[in-house]
């Protein structure tokens, strides 16, 4: 049903695409909406909830029923609107709501039983036993459901841009082009965008005249202008989705889909194409003009959802832009002026025009006319009441109102048509004014919602600002144009151009009718209101009865304007029936929020670059490609990759982490302990600091010397722990665990920054600019004193917790006596790119003494056979100094940051968890970590749980497995046996102190 | 996303920046000296105002220094901008002393 000539398709460019799997034709220009409609297809979709037949609708954004998937694989994008998908060559879409098709939807047998399935149904009928609800939950996802999420890894590439522009134009209609063309002229950077493939907005899909020559004549002029404008960027095919805080704007550029899948990402040989798929704009935008246009209204009346049902711009749009015909015989069903012209245009089209229903009973004078010189009959004072017709319209039934717009009795006139064109009248766009709390009020005279006050920096025009007829539009985007170019602080003023002339209107006013009454007994619950979501005139009348009179109650209740489309074209008319079953106002009913996005926003998308190995940064030590050749197995800690172990020739884990363990203790271990944070802490007031920052005191300690120290943060609870050196008069080095680094270094600058400004203090990180290596066990210091030349290395000179200047395998180092296994340790630190160098001098000259390299879970393992703690395991946020067994660490003589918390009766109570050891009575068990304990167990939960595990490993060492835990008044509890119940078994233990090895520390100071 | 006028570094996107929550609540001087209930208003209770809220806020991806903002709660618009060692200011929309650069 394509006219011969006319509308905005290339008829030398035939496209073939399959819908549900039918192959049909269109042309270049066709979307898949115009191309099903040319192609006569009139049955698109099926409902939400009762299965009901579904037609196309609308021609834009607005369309709630033509939801379809398109494409399969790695390319299929689920609930897409047919009338927003350009139509490409070879595209391939299906319904997304029929099983197992679209004309034979065995869950049609809803529709049958749809006046028992009103509103809160699913919440009236499966809640109750709530331990079937999970059976009934996936019956009610298969039969109640919208498209299916891509399952495969999305192979397209998506990109951000971020941008500052003095105006930002969101439309590219009359108005929109008008304001961007004032602004553009003054020199202003401006933005102009638009979700359609070209620019003219409503002018593509009307016949309307500017300047005595067809509206898309000037807006083609206007975009050639734009685009010649230096500081002018046109973005078609592009949605603004969100308008959020300080008038921050976020686009979605379509770049590739209307070329069809492959031709964004890596593309292919054969194409040759490929780049960015979609891109997100984030725009920060010194003014805003929303020119976003209005959506027609639909009316409410019994089976107004019936294929063939459809808005008269839509139906009006489909005959001038596509030459596309949506039926052969219409009838125009209308409260306003604005359906005569549509009506005319689909006469100019071929189509039949049966009638003109008009609900108004004086219809304004130029409509008349219109309709007299058209010849078409004109129905005043009526209503369209119930349409004939399932698939498919067969006819209506026009009926007169009364004063009260409920139709008046009398028998009812059927007139045949397959195509009812509707208008209830306009809504203008609101949604970006109202993403970012702009409020609306409401035009009685008009009966629409219209921006009202915004914080923002953001003013409407044309449709959107209810100007509906095209001379006032053009005005209106003019005039914002200009406005927002000058509160742009743009001072230069365009050259002034003879301004477009379009024939001025004046429209009668329309009828508040909304919503015709169903003289059928039942029979409002099959006027749909909600078309997307099947929310019916009846299940609001429903909701206000069973006591839900908030509209923001009734829209949840009923989910109307819940489904994808927002409820575009629905939320005005649901309001308006609202305000009729409440008989008040609609002003005092109130509205529900719009929020972002204005349309469904890809995923790839908002993640952009940001995936895979983007994702987060990678943070690797100066040694790491040693740890590669050597084998490593990697562990994440923060973003850091350190080696977990380094299994050799076929070992397990266990066999590599119990030969590590067992050499640590017996020959020498080497691990690299580059991550640890490191913060480079210089001034006169650095001590003064630490007594502040740490729980003990740190005056006394000497040049040359390093302390361990907790920190806690105000709430008393301890937030990270370390060591710090002192290596001069006002300079020391901290470190911090590898994880907490970056926190522990803000919580510094915080406190020095925002309390203590007058310390004379400067922190700089240096984790980055040194390597570590760790050398532990009884051969480490002969492997030291063999590799070092200018250090005194016994244990008199360079004692446990001391440091030393010198050269170790030549390399410049700094070399500490700390540890984290309770064997004899030194820490050399060398200039992270020596770090190489350090690491392989010393497995060279250890390799006679047996020189091992561990891993993390190795070092884990050691420190927990001495009962080290590691801030983030032992503790989570609630646990304090004294839980673990370090109140001599606290200071009773100084504040500190934390202090005052720990007297609070909470955490001076004496049956707090208190960190233990625990040992299984089977040697061989290793508890899980997190797995909680009992003191008296029982065949079943409940019981007391009395703390939990925090650290647990098979030790090699000790031949036995060990485990710390956290367990209430455990420090009273030491020889108690304690159970963990698991999944299938209950596992024995005894609490005993938190230190397995070498408890009296001879090994660490040898 | 906010706009925020760094004092150092001029208007950056809010992504730049931590808030840091109530401004001008100073660390007790003696807390040992404070009941209990007077600690926990320190620690835990703050105004939490409908309308203009004055806060902290860190560049913590720019030049990592702290500064005060007075924000209206109700609608983000950000009153002020001002340093940490300035006193609050009363009714005026930008504090003296602030340094926001025009860019």
């Amino acid at each position: 049903m394509r006219s011969v000539g006319g509308g905005r398709i290339d008829r030398t460019r035939t496209l073939s695409f399959t819908f549900d799997g039918t192959g049909y034709q269109g042309f270049d220009g066709d979307t898949l909406a115009s191309a099903l409609v040319a192609n006569g297809v009139r049955l698109v979709g099926r409902s939400f909830k009762l299965h009901r037949p579904r037609g196309l609708f609308a021609a834009g954004a607005e369309e709630p029923s033509a939801i379809v998937q398109l494409e399969t694989g790695a390319h299929t994008l689920p609930n897409l609107r047919a009338t927003q998908v350009e139509l490409y060559d070879g595209l391939s879409a299906t319904s997304v709501n029929a099983w197992p098709s679209l004309t034979v939807d065995l869950w049609s047998i809803n529709s049958l039983l749809a006046p028992l399935l009103p509103a809160g149904f699913y919440y009236k009928t499966f809640m109750w036993p709530k331990s079937l609800w999970h059976a009934y939950e996936s019956v009610i996802r298969r039969a109640a459901g919208l498209g299916r999420a891509p399952e495969q890894p999305d192979p397209d590439i998506y990109d951000h841009r971020y941008v500052h522009c003095d105006v930002l134009v969101v439309g590219g209609g009359p108005a929109g082009l008008a304001a961007a063309l004032k602004a553009g002229r003054t020199g202003a950077r401006v933005i102009i965008v638009d979700e359609q493939n070209e620019l003219g907005g409503q002018l593509l899909g009307n016949r309307q005249h500017i300047d005595d020559a067809p509206g898309t004549d000037w807006a083609a002029a206007a975009a050639a202008e734009l685009a010649a404008l230096d500081e002018v960027q046109v973005l078609t095919r592009t949605t603004a989705f969100g308008h959020y805080e300080h008038n921050h704007v976020a686009l979605l550029e379509r770049c590739t889909d209307h070329l069809g899948p492959g031709a964004g990402g890596l593309g292919t040989e054969e194409s040759g194409a490929g780049g960015v798929r979609q891109r997100v704009w984030k725009v920060r935008a010194k003014q805003v003009v929303l020119a976003s246009g209005a959506h027609e209204r639909s009316i409410v009346f019994r089976n107004n959802d019936r294929p063939g049902v459809m808005l008269a711009s839509a139906a009006a749009a489909y005959v001038n832009r596509y030459a596309a015909r949506p039926g052969h015989r219409a009838v125009v069903f209308t409260n306003n002026d604005s359906a005569y012209a549509a009506a005319a245009d689909l006469a100019a089209g071929g189509v039949t025009v049966a009638a003109i229903v008009d609900a108004r009973p004086e219809p304004g004078p130029a409509a008349v006319e219109l309709a007299a010189a058209q010849g078409i009959e004109l129905l005043v004072g009526r209503a369209v009441v119930d349409v004939k017709g399932s698939r498919r319209l067969e006819a209506v039934n026009v009926v007169p109102l009364d004063e009260s717009g409920a139709p008046a009795g009398g028998t009812a006139r059927t007139i045949g048509c397959d195509l009812l064109a509707v208008s209830g009248g306009w809504n203008p766009c609101v949604h970006l004014h109202c993403h970012s709390g702009g409020k609306v009020t409401f035009d009685a005279e008009q009966a629409c919602f219209v921006p009202g006050e915004s914080k923002l920096a953001i003013r409407a025009a044309g449709g959107a600002a209810a100007k509906f007829d095209l001379a006032a539009c053009l005005d209106s985007g003019f005039a914002a144009g200009a406005a927002a170019a000058r509160n742009a602080g743009i001072t230069r003023r365009g050259h002034a151009r003879k301004t477009p002339v379009a024939q001025p209107e004046t429209p009668a006013p329309p009828r508040q009718l909304f919503y015709v009454p169903s003289p059928k007994r039942g029979g409002d619950t099959k006027a749909f209101v909600d078309l997307q979501h099947d929310v019916t005139a009846a299940d609001i009348a429903l909701a206000v009865r069973e006591g839900y009179e908030s509209v923001e109650h009734v829209k949840r209740y009923t989910t109307l304007g819940m489904a994808t489309d927002q409820g575009k074209t629905s939320n005005v008319a649901g309001l308006a029936i609202l305000s009729e079953v409440l008989e008040r106002p609609i002003p005092e009913v109130g509205t529900t929020t719009f929020r972002p996005p204005y349309t469904a926003v890809t995923y790839g998308a908002l993640a952009g670059r940001h995936v895979g190995e983007f994702a987060d940064p990678v943070r690797k030590a100066a040694m790491h490609h040693w740890h590669e050749a050597a084998g490593a197995v990697f562990e994440d800690v923060g973003q850091w990759k350190r080696p977990w172990y380094y299994p050799r020739d076929g070992e397990s884990m266990k066999q590599a982490v119990d030969r590590e363990c067992l050499a640590a203790r017996n020959a020498v271990g080497l691990v690299d302990a580059s991550t640890l944070g490191k913060i480079d802490i210089q001034g006169r007031d650095t001590a003064t600091l630490l007594n502040r920052i740490y729980t003990n005191a740190w005056d006394s300690l000497a040049i040359g010397r390093s302390r361990y120290g907790l920190m806690c943060t105000e709430d008393g609870m301890i937030f990270d722990d370390g060591v710090t050196t002192r290596l001069g008069e006002h300079h020391y080095l901290m470190t911090t665990t590898s994880g907490g680094a970056a926190r522990v270094m803000a919580w510094l600058e915080e406190w020095l920054q925002t309390e203590w400004p007058e310390l004379d203090v400067r922190l700089t990180s240096v984790t980055e600019q040194w390597a570590s290596a760790g050398l532990c066990g009884p051969n480490a210091r002969r492997l030291m004193d063999e590799v070092s030349e200018d250090l005194l290395l016994d244990a008199e000179a360079l004692p446990f917790m001391a440091m030393a200047e010198g050269r170790v395998a030549g390399l410049p180092a700094r070399v500490f006596r700390i540890s984290f296994s309770g064997e004899v340790s030194f820490e050399v630190n060398v200039a992270a790119r020596y770090g190489t160098a350090l690491w392989t001098a010393l497995m060279t000259a250890g390799e006679k003494y047996g020189i091992t390299p561990y891993g993390t879970e190795a070092m884990h393992i050691l420190r927990a056979e001495k009962g080290y703690i590691i801030a983030g395991q032992e503790t989570d946020g609630s646990v304090t100094p004294i839980d673990l067994g370090f109140g001599r660490m606290v200071s009773k003589k100084k504040d500190f940051i934390g202090k005052r918390s720990l007297s609070r009766a909470d955490t001076a109570r004496e049956n707090r968890k208190q960190l233990v050891g625990l040992l299984t009575e089977d040697e061989t068990e290793v508890l899980p970590e997190g797995a909680q304990i009992v003191a008296e167990p029982r065949p079943m939960p409940p019981m007391e749980m009395i703390g939990h595990v925090t650290s647990s490993y098979y030790s090699a060492n000790l031949g036995r497995s060990i485990a710390l835990a956290l367990i209430r008044s455990g420090q009273s509890r030491i020889g108690e046996a304690v159970f963990a119940p698991l999944p299938g078994k209950r596992v024995m233990a005894r609490i005993v102190e938190p230190v397995f090895f070498d408890p009296e520390g001879q090994r660490l100071h040898g | 996303m906010l706009l925020i006028s760094c004092p150092w570094c001029g208007p950056r996107d809010e992504i730049e920046f931590s808030c840091g929550g109530e401004a001008h609540i100073a660390r007790p001087e003696n807390p040992d000296a404070l009941s209990d209930q007077a600690w926990a208003d320190y620690l835990f209770n703050r105004t939490n105002p409908k309308g203009p809220h004055a806060e902290r806020w860190v560049h913590t991806h720019g030049c990592r220094r702290w500064f005060n903002v007075v924000r209206d709660t109700a609608t983000n618009e950000i009153l002020a901008v001002y340093e940490m060692s300035t006193p609050r200011p009363e009714g005026q929309s930008t504090a003296p002393g602030a340094k926001a650069r025009a860019t």
